[in-house]
């Protein structure tokens, strides 16, 4: 085929279909994450005392933890859907959810008996944690996938990454309401760990299915 | 510098075709083809890999140009994006040839003032992969391309809506895009 002649088919149809990139991925993005809740309510549900729980720092800070995670991971994943992106100074937003774990782990250091540091570390159920935030991420990052790949990324695995991290976002936010365990040395030991095992699966997706 | 009045001409001109203009959409997809071929010639001469892929490279940049239109920030110019996605698809190539090692591409804005026309015996793969479309979406792309029927002529002579064609055409171009990246792995 001549170049002349792929012209003549592209320029038969100058407008481009359906609504912008970045509308696609966001509304992608909030189905998978109403799914991801429905998922949520069916398997676990808030615990017990939740009414109460919402009054104490170190469950509030949780959800900030994972607020901090998601918004980064959305700005920079919609970002780095232009091909002439730069990632830059803009990678610099992810020092928000590490310093907010970082500080809250030497508060939590300093106010609690080093005795007591294993156990609230450990806590009760790290192994649910590494196992339901993964799976409530399924339903967003598989939507989130699919819409990205409208994208052009100079690098499909990051893009996948980042698409792992907010959806590891999303789930940690529904799951922080039924984890029992509200201590930072929790938080900071596990939450990163589920989120890790997402980003490679996302990571994984993006280099298969985001290349263009 | 030259580059500036031009590259400012090129937004406006996409501006129009997302608009929905397609004599001026084709005048610019002409003119990026010829840069592109500058700088891919460029990028291959100095990788020493030949320049038989030049005019995939050309086709495949300006295909994923069409597919990706949406993915241009309509504020600003289109010269770093078209050569942002032009520099992918030459390595693309380089990798596909076996360079060793991907030498830096120049600017594409160092190749808009010397653009090179199409080699008039250069056949890219899209003929091979268009074997590979359904019957229907290969009549469609044929007669658009080749024969230089329109979008509502087709959509007559097969008795389908225009809308119909529209979206045929872009699954068609989606899978020949498809089918170029499967070939390049």
């Amino acid at each position: 085929m001549k170049t002349a002649e792929l012209i003549e088919a592209l320029a038969a149809d100058p407008k481009p279909h359906g609504p912008g990139l970045r509308q696609t991925c966001l509304i992608a993005m909030a189905l998978g994450a109403a799914a991801s809740a429905a998922l949520f309510l069916v398997l676990v549900g808030p615990r017990a005392d939740f009414a109460q729980a919402v009054h104490t720092l170190r469950f509030d800070l949780k959800f900030v933890d994972a607020l901090a995670l998601l918004l980064p991971s959305v700005l920079l994943g919609l970002h780095i859907l232009r091909p002439d992106a730069r990632v830059g100074a803009l990678a610099l937003m992810f020092a928000a959810p590490l310093a907010l774990l970082g500080g809250a782990v030497l508060v939590e250091l300093s106010v609690i008996p080093s005795a007591q540091w294993g156990e609230l570390m450990l806590g009760d159920n790290a192994m649910h944690c590494l196992r339901v935030i993964p799976l409530l991420s399924i339903p967003p990052l598989l939507a989130l996938i699919y819409a990205m790949r409208g994208g052009a990324p100079q690098n499909p695995t990051l893009a996948g990454a980042l698409a792992g991290a907010a959806s590891a976002g999303i789930a940690a936010t529904l799951y922080a309401s039924n984890c029992p365990d509200d201590s930072p040395l929790f938080v900071a030991s596990w939450y990163p760990l589920a989120t890790l095992i997402v980003v490679a699966a996302g990571a994984l997706l993006g280099r298969r299915l985001l290349r263009w | 510098m030259s580059e500036a009045p031009s590259d400012e001409k090129w937004a406006q001109m996409m501006r129009a075709a997302i608009g929905g203009d397609e004599a001026v959409y084709r005048r610019l997809l002409e003119e990026i083809g010829r840069s592109v071929r500058a700088m891919a010639r460029g990028a291959f001469s100095r990788a020493r890999v030949g320049d038989a892929d030049v005019e995939d490279v050309v086709q495949e940049t300006l295909l994923a140009i069409h597919l990706k239109r949406q993915t241009w920030d309509g504020g600003r110019s289109l010269a770093p994006w078209v050569g942002a996605i032009a520099r992918h698809k030459i390595i693309d190539a380089m990798r596909r040839r076996g360079a060793r090692r991907v030498e830096p591409i120049e600017d594409f804005e160092n190749v808009l003032a010397a653009p090179a026309g199409e080699d008039p015996h250069a056949r890219s793969d899209a003929e091979r992969l268009m074997k590979q479309l359904a019957p229907r979406q290969r009549d469609i792309v044929r007669s658009i391309s080749l024969d230089g029927e329109s979008i509502s002529a087709t959509a007559t002579r097969l008795s389908m809506s225009e809308g119909a064609v529209r979206v045929a055409l872009h699954r068609a171009l989606k899978s020949l895009a498809a089918s170029w990246r499967e070939a390049v792995q």
